[in-house]
């Protein structure tokens, strides 16, 4: 039954072809698998045992474009399997868990063994028995990271470069960090809640494919940040990614913990879905003024679906948001670290009124990330100087987030005072270069705005960073790697107008394009395991009349879900009237900057409707928004 | 062809009344559609490879229930577990609804 085919054409192949490599114990199911694949006309290569997966797999890593492994194996533990295959290999990896129907163990019980194989890196999930349907989708998965890659690879040539230089040394940075972070994490996730949804796990995949470091990094800040952030209500991954967008906004004036909690809840789900959107961070919450909470979650993706392996942050639900909550400060981070703060924030962030401390904390988050990863801190500091207290707000999101984080914390408090230090300025161009360093505290009015793209800003980060780009006219080029890496934070808070925002995005759309180029390789890495840490939740955060848009980019999401990656939860508060709408941006927004607005609108438009957020009302308030903006 | 056509109404008859009695559900369905010119014998081989594994496992857990010395019921929920997984793959409901049962004993530790 197998059919050894070559695959001369990725592109073209799909999803005929893909070569995909299953382990499981129990032979039945092994079998049974095996045919349904060939049934997909894909190339199956079946063991039972994971340590010759294993080897099948360092032997050639071309030779597989997917993995599918039990969760319940004698050598060797799955979950185990998933890392080293997600990290060491950049494959896509599905692990099978059993369908628990009616459930001998709780229901919990079966999220937390979703949410364990997301943090631990599964794009996606299987629950047995195995129904050919949600094999047939699992080549998105490829597909998409395959997407990411090339787009990250190919991007803007010039500006791929310095970012990937920056996020590969992010990424080395990352890779230390992740090593703490991710024992702070799994601590802290193990502590906060298992509920998170798989968030964590799609980041990581997003992460993993262009820097398994960065990503990590991302995860483990992310988780960082959920796990600061637990205090904070943890919600349905989407949720709380919302929230936590939304919470980043509104940091400004909550109470600083508030915030953090929320960013930890959506944090670490949006870790994850940061990890994955962490690319897509892009999203930029634009804060008009800071009400308007950074939606940006749209990053959060769908992590918290499956993504078990989110762990880091309460993908659940949010998973996605979170990971745009994580984008919102720390459009600096290096992707992967930034998009798992936005996650984790995003969670924490969930609750609108906290959604200020949120989007505080997750900017700290964020900023944590960032620094880790990238030498962004520098940047922040330089913002920092240049905004005053203005981000006081913002500030204490910062410190709070880097209290939790721990070493992150430090960077991210200097994010944010780069970042507030930008919104102090009206001048688009601080914030587009704090957007950048540090997760994007854009909030050209509030502060907390800002933070909430670091947040956002892993996925969002890019997008942040492109915003921020067209808001300073000059946005060095190395704000632009910055951004990338920060990608997350891209909550960028835009206090401009709407047309402001418009003109912007616009304008960031050439700069941004760039950027994404480097965006792309974030939210790669980022891509959760789980398809959905997409979730890029297009924060659209309206305040006293200007929409903030933060589009998160999906592109990267999708890698880490399937399709679901791009669930943006538009997230929508109202915050003293102004409406927050996080629309998740499906499709990578980054991509194509120009498309990709169309895309986020189109996201946001979906999401609303999808996610029935708060005020249905807002939604399409702020689809309109997105819309006039873009 | 007479006896052909008899057996397979038979069969089918057969397996609509398993499928009411519940020991089968949709999933066998599904394993059937898998069969076709490509593998001839899918079902065939799916189902003898689950009684191989079947067996194995009923008789760990055999094992297990009969010691002595404290019943190991971890072990005993691992092979059911898996009995369970192989189960719900092929299509065998009430094993696996058994299977369900049996690992709330399990956790119960109660031998009985």
């Amino acid at each position: 039954m197998r059919v050894e085919r070559v695959i001369s054409d990725e592109n073209d192949s799909f999803p005929v072809g893909m070569r995909v490599l299953a382990v499981d114990d129990d032979p039945t199911c092994l079998l049974l698998l095996e045919t349904l694949l060939t049934k997909c006309k894909y190339n199956v290569t079946t063991t039972s045992q994971a340590i010759t997966a294993l080897k099948m797999l360092r032997e050639n890593k071309n030779k597989f474009d997917l993995v599918i492994s039990d969760v319940h194996m004698p050598d060797m533990d799955g979950f185990k399997l998933l890392e080293l295959v997600g990290l060491e290999m950049d494959l896509p990896v599905i692990s099978k868990l059993y369908d628990k129907m009616p459930s001998v163990l709780s229901a919990n019980g079966d999220t937390k063994l979703v949410m364990k194989g997301i943090t631990h890196g599964a794009c996606d999930y299987l629950l047995k028995p195995v129904r050919i349907e949600e094999l047939q989708n699992i080549w998105q998965h490829v597909i998409r990271r395959k997407k990411f890659d090339r787009k990250d690879r190919d991007g803007s040539g010039g500006q791929d470069k310095p970012y990937i230089d920056s996020s590969e040394a992010a990424g080395l940075g990352n890779v230390d960090q992740n090593g703490k972070f991710n024992k702070k994490r799994k601590d802290q996730n193990e502590d906060e809640d298992e509920e998170r949804d798989e968030n964590g796990h799609d980041n990581e995949d997003l992460s993993t494919q262009k820097k398994p470091r960065v990503v990590w990094s991302v995860e483990l800040h992310r988780k960082f940040v959920a796990a600061v952030n637990q205090l904070g209500i943890e919600k349905a991954v989407p949720k709380k990614i919302l929230e936590l967008m939304n919470v980043e906004n509104l940091t400004r004036e909550n109470k600083f913990r508030l915030y953090l909690k929320r960013i930890s809840c959506v944090a670490n789900q949006q870790a994850n879905m940061a990890a994955a959107l962490g690319s897509v961070d892009s999203t930029h919450l634009r804060m008009g003024t800071m009400n308007g909470l950074g939606n940006f979650h749209t990053l959060a993706g769908p992590d918290q679906i499956h993504n078990a392996a989110f762990r880091s942050f309460q993908h659940s639900g949010v998973l996605r948001r979170l990971n745009t909550p994580a984008g919102v400060g720390i459009s600096g981070l290096p992707s992967s670290g930034l998009v798992q703060l936005s996650p984790v924030q995003n969670l924490g962030n969930t609750s609108t009124n906290q959604r200020k401390l949120q989007s505080f904390v997750i900017p700290g988050n964020h900023n944590a990330n960032i620094l880790q990863g990238m030498p962004m801190s520098l940047e922040f500091d330089q913002l920092q100087n240049n905004r005053a207290a203005r981000h006081v707000g913002q500030f204490p999101s910062v410190d709070n987030t880097t209290g939790s984080s721990q070493l992150p914390t430090l960077h991210a408090s200097n994010l944010r005072d780069s970042v507030s230090g930008f919104p102090n300025r009206s001048t688009l161009s601080d914030f587009t270069s704090i957007a950048r360093a540090s997760n994007q505290l854009h909030g050209s009015k509030a502060d907390i705005q800002d933070q909430a793209f670091p947040i956002s800003c892993n996925a969002a980060k890019i997008i942040s960073s492109a915003p921020q780009d067209w808001n300073a006219p000059k946005k060095d080029a190395p704000y632009q790697s910055n951004v990338p890496s920060c990608s997350i934070n891209s909550l960028r808070a835009v206090n401009g107008d709407m047309a402001q925002l418009g003109q912007c995005l616009d304008q960031n759309n050439p700069i941004f394009n760039r950027n994404v180029g480097f965006d792309f390789v974030d939210p790669l890495s980022i891509k959760c395991s789980e398809g959905e840490n997409l979730a890029m939740e297009p924060s659209v955060i309206e305040k006293e009349g200007y929409l903030m848009v933060q589009p998160s980019r999906q592109g990267i999401y999708i890698p880490d879900n399937e399709g679901e990656n791009f669930a943006m939860e538009p997230s929508v508060i109202e915050k003293e009237g102004y409406l927050i709408v996080q629309p998740r941006r499906q499709g990578s927004y980054i991509p194509g900057n120009l498309g990709s607005l169309e895309d986020l609108a189109s996201a946001m438009t979906k999401q609303d409707h999808d996610k029935g957020k708060p005020t249905d009302g807002d939604f399409g308030y702020n689809d309109y928004s997105l819309r006039t903006c873009i | 062809m007479d006896v052909v056509n008899q057996l397979q109404r038979q069969f089918i008859d057969y397996s609509a009344s398993l499928h009411r009695e519940g020991f089968l559900d949709d999933q066998f369905t599904q394993l059937q559609k898998l069969q076709d010119d490509n593998s001839p014998d899918f079902v065939v081989e799916v189902a003898s490879l689950f009684f191989e594994d079947c067996e194995k496992l009923i008789n760990n857990m055999a094992r297990a229930l009969e010691q002595q010395q404290g019943v190991d019921f971890k072990q005993v929920d691992a092979s059911v577990h898996q009995l369970k997984g192989s189960s719900s793959s092929i299509g065998a409901m009430r094993v696996k609804d058994v299977c369900i049962a049996f690992r709330s004993f399990c956790e119960a530790q109660n031998r009985e």
